[in-house]
């Protein structure tokens, strides 16, 4: 872990952008920003915007802490940009980014992989306008039994996802997915546990923090009961066997190296009623705001947020790739 | 023993919130707001003025002239009542749509939105219902829906709201039994629709209101931003005990001073401002005194006229704008104020459309911030006041393809009714 130094880190957050989660991401990198300068790091908080190149060749800093949800931040191109400017970064690389974002070719890896991830189908927007669409809707409630969970294949927040109950909800939830992203997922529902595990690298190989529980008062995880606090109740850690939270951890780290992510991350399980955790997604720029996961994990794990994100940032710079 | 797992709960005092504060969540919506303020979007959202048409040299020279003569004044605590020298100079503003006033009956607030809120909170109780145009002000019902009250939306046309509407819903509510305790009116360039309340209509309101015994809400920050010709005599100007006036500086000066004016009827005024007293104190006296200083010795006629110019041109920029880019859409042609209001194809939400429009760098208003029932969807607000004239058609013409899109996208589907011959 890092110790605090005489000449500090020089670090830029990068937050806010253009994406959905542009609110999210503001909160995250305040948070971020105000960790690391608790922690004693020289930190300048920005925006990606137009003069990000200049600003950047002006701030000169030792690493880029990106704090940047949605596109562009997590589907690797402001990676792309970073490494193009020579600036070291907290994170995934690019590549990697781009396929873990893709919820559609997350799951592919991870089965690859041979972790359980449920049964789902990909339907870009275009089949549904080449084929007649209901008989596509037909085809996936066949295939998949419902209850079932539609949600646009790159997008983050729970926007545009919905819990399809009847078959007679299928098509607006389409339309929900389809006005986030042009691929929409359509995945099993599992039953059982929702948690979230946090993975950090500090340097000597990712560890799972302990899992969150996620027990949302209304019942389903939305916008809404992620960001207003109160409307979710959290156990961590989770209220899991040791045996069955150690194989949940464990998938969670294979998660994590099967996506080739680094530094950080968050990958969202769930475990059945049988005590099998399931893959659902993964986050390569998780939340990091008062309500969020992360910070939450890292607290209970008994460590101190700036003292994290600081030895992420010492991490960033031991990598430059 | 093992010890009960405990849950850990981000906001620790969830059990002490008083019961009002259920509806208090953030929103997706809320939250997809924050792109508006970066430059590649074209916002059409938030009302807001353009102050960049009035010279800063005004203000500037009120704030020196303010500062050398009432600078001591202008910084101390003041009276609940607000300063009596702009007391006075705002009846002459309201004499212009035929109100006459005493200075006694005018309380200065922090915006005519915080004169709304005291005058809620002096007289509504939970479950008391509030009547309302449909649609009506996102501001208004928020306060409204903040004190538990139930809102009543009545059927609003290109003339205002319906007379015969309101006689039968407050036939219907009295019949089961509810507490009517308000008519809200935006009766000039309501926000959001744009319409202005007849002249007919306005004697034939206040007489259903009278005999009711219910209070009528008027509030009227756009009144004076008329393009063509003047509205109407206020409904106060006809009814000075049955009706509270609501005005505001924001939309015919600046926002950032929060002054607004509440013109209350003697005994309503007086416990109005102990409310204002044990809220806030005082309102602030030194935003007062930069208003008062401007009025007394700018010609603010002129610079009305030059706002009226300035959103005449752009309300014919959008009006244009629709025509060229959704010719088949029907929208509000507003005579003065800020908005247009867009009735969408069958079958698009604009609530769910707006990431979408968002995503296209084009941001709205959707009709369901303005109603109090969560109806609207199939309505979107345009506001033309901020954007250039430029700006105003790129941002319809992105409006457009947004909307064709989610069309192609419902017929795709067959959610489109239309489509489907219904």
């Amino acid at each position: 872990m890092a110790t605090k130094k005489a000449v500090p880190l020089k670090i830029v957050v990068l937050a806010g952008g253009i994406s959905h989660e542009r609110e999210v991401s503001l909160k995250s990198g305040r948070r971020v920003a105000d960790a690391l300068i608790g922690f004693g790091a020289n930190v300048v908080l920005r925006e990606p915007d137009a003069n990000l190149i200049a600003n950047i060749k002006k701030d000169k800093p030792d690493v880029i802490f990106p704090v940047l949800h949605g596109a562009t931040g997590e589907d690797g191109a402001l990676r792309d940009v970073l490494d193009m400017v020579g600036v070291p970064y907290v994170g995934a690389f690019s590549s990697s980014a781009r396929l873990a974002w893709d919820k559609s070719i997350a799951k592919v890896l991870i089965s690859r992989a041979g972790l359980l991830t449920p049964a789902s189908v990909t339907l870009p927007k275009e089949t549904f306008r080449e084929l007649d669409a209901q008989s596509v809707l037909t085809a996936v409630g066949n295939s998949l039994a419902l209850p079932l969970v539609v949600k646009p294949a790159r997008s983050g927040s729970a926007q545009g996802v919905t819990l399809v109950k009847k078959a007679s909800e299928l098509s607006r939830a389409m339309i929900d997915a389809f006005v986030y992203c042009d691929v929409a997922i359509v995945e099993k529902m599992v039953e059982g546990t929702e948690l979230a595990i946090s993975v950090i690298d500090l340097g000597a190989g990712p560890i799972a923090l302990p899992a969150v529980e996620i027990v949302p008062t209304s019942g389903e995880f939305g916008y809404r009961e992620r960001y207003t606090a109160g409307e979710t109740n959290y156990f961590i850690p989770a209220r899991l066997s040791k045996a069955i939270s150690e194989r949940a951890a464990k998938m969670a780290i294979q998660a994590h190296e099967a996506l080739g992510l680094r530094h950080l991350s968050r990958i969202d399980l769930i475990v059945d009623k049988k005590g099998q955790p399931w893959f659902l997604e993964a986050n390569v720029t998780p939340g990091l705001t008062e309500t969020s996961l992360l910070p939450q994990a890292v607290t209970a794990a008994g460590y101190d947020l700036g003292e994290v994100y600081y030895s992420l940032c010492e991490a960033g710079l031991r990598a430059r790739k | 023993m093992a010890k009960e797992p405990v849950a850990t709960n981000l906001d620790g005092w969830l059990d002490a919130y008083a019961d009002r504060t259920a509806e208090l969540s953030v929103s997706e919506v809320r939250a997809l707001f924050a792109v508006v303020s970066r430059p590649e979007v074209v916002s059409l959202a938030g009302g807001m003025p353009y102050v960049k048409a009035l010279p800063q040299e005004l203000l500037i020279k009120s704030f020196n002239t303010m500062m050398r003569d009432r600078g001591n004044l202008a910084m101390q605590y003041s009276g609940g009542q607000g300063d009596e020298t702009l007391r006075d100079q705002i009846r002459e503003l309201m004499a212009l749509e035929g109100i006459k006033s005493s200075v006694e009956d005018i309380t200065l607030t922090t915006g005519s939105q915080h004169g709304l809120e005291l005058v809620a909170g002096l007289f509504l109780n939970p479950g008391d219902v509030v009547l309302a145009e449909g649609p009506s002000y996102v501001g208004a019902l928020g306060i409204f829906k903040h004190y538990q009250a139930e809102i009543s939306h009545i059927y609003t046309d290109d003339d205002g709201i319906s007379p015969e509407a309101l006689s039968e819903r407050i036939a219907t509510l009295s019949r089961a039994g509810k507490k009517i305790k308000f008519l809200y009116l935006v009766p000039n360039f309501a926000n959001p629709s744009g319409v202005t309340l007849s002249k007919t209509r306005r004697a034939k309101v206040l007489e259903i209101c009278r005999k009711n015994h219910i209070l009528v809400l008027e509030d009227n920050p756009y009144g004076l931003l008329y393009f063509d010709k003047p509205t109407p005599n206020a409904l106060r100007s006809l009814d000075e005990d049955g009706v509270i006036y609501f005005g505001s500086f924001s939309k015919i000066l600046v926002p950032g001073f929060r002054v607004g004016y509440v013109l209350a009827p003697p005994a309503i005024r007086q416990k109005l401002v102990l409310a204002q007293e044990s809220a806030i104190l005082c309102p602030s006296a030194f935003s007062q005194m930069m208003i008062s200083e401007y009025l007394a010795n700018s010609d603010w006629q002129k610079q009305i006229s030059t706002f009226r110019d300035v959103y005449k041109e752009r309300r014919d920029a959008a009006l244009a704008a629709m025509k060229q880019y959704l010719p088949k859409l029907s929208t509000t042609k507003p005579g003065g104020g800020f908005y247009l209001w867009v009735k969408l194809p069958e079958g698009i939400d604009s609530k769910a459309m707006l990431p979408v429009a968002v995503k296209n760098l084009v941001a709205y208003t959707p009709g369901t911030a303005f109603y109090g029932d969560g109806t609207g969807q199939d309505y979107l607000r345009i506001c033309y006041s901020y954007p250039t004239p430029e700006d105003i058609r790129v941002g319809i013409s992105r409006l457009a393809s947004v909307i064709n899109l989610q069309t192609e996208l419902l017929d795709t589907f067959g959610t489109n009714d239309r489509k489907r011959g219904k």
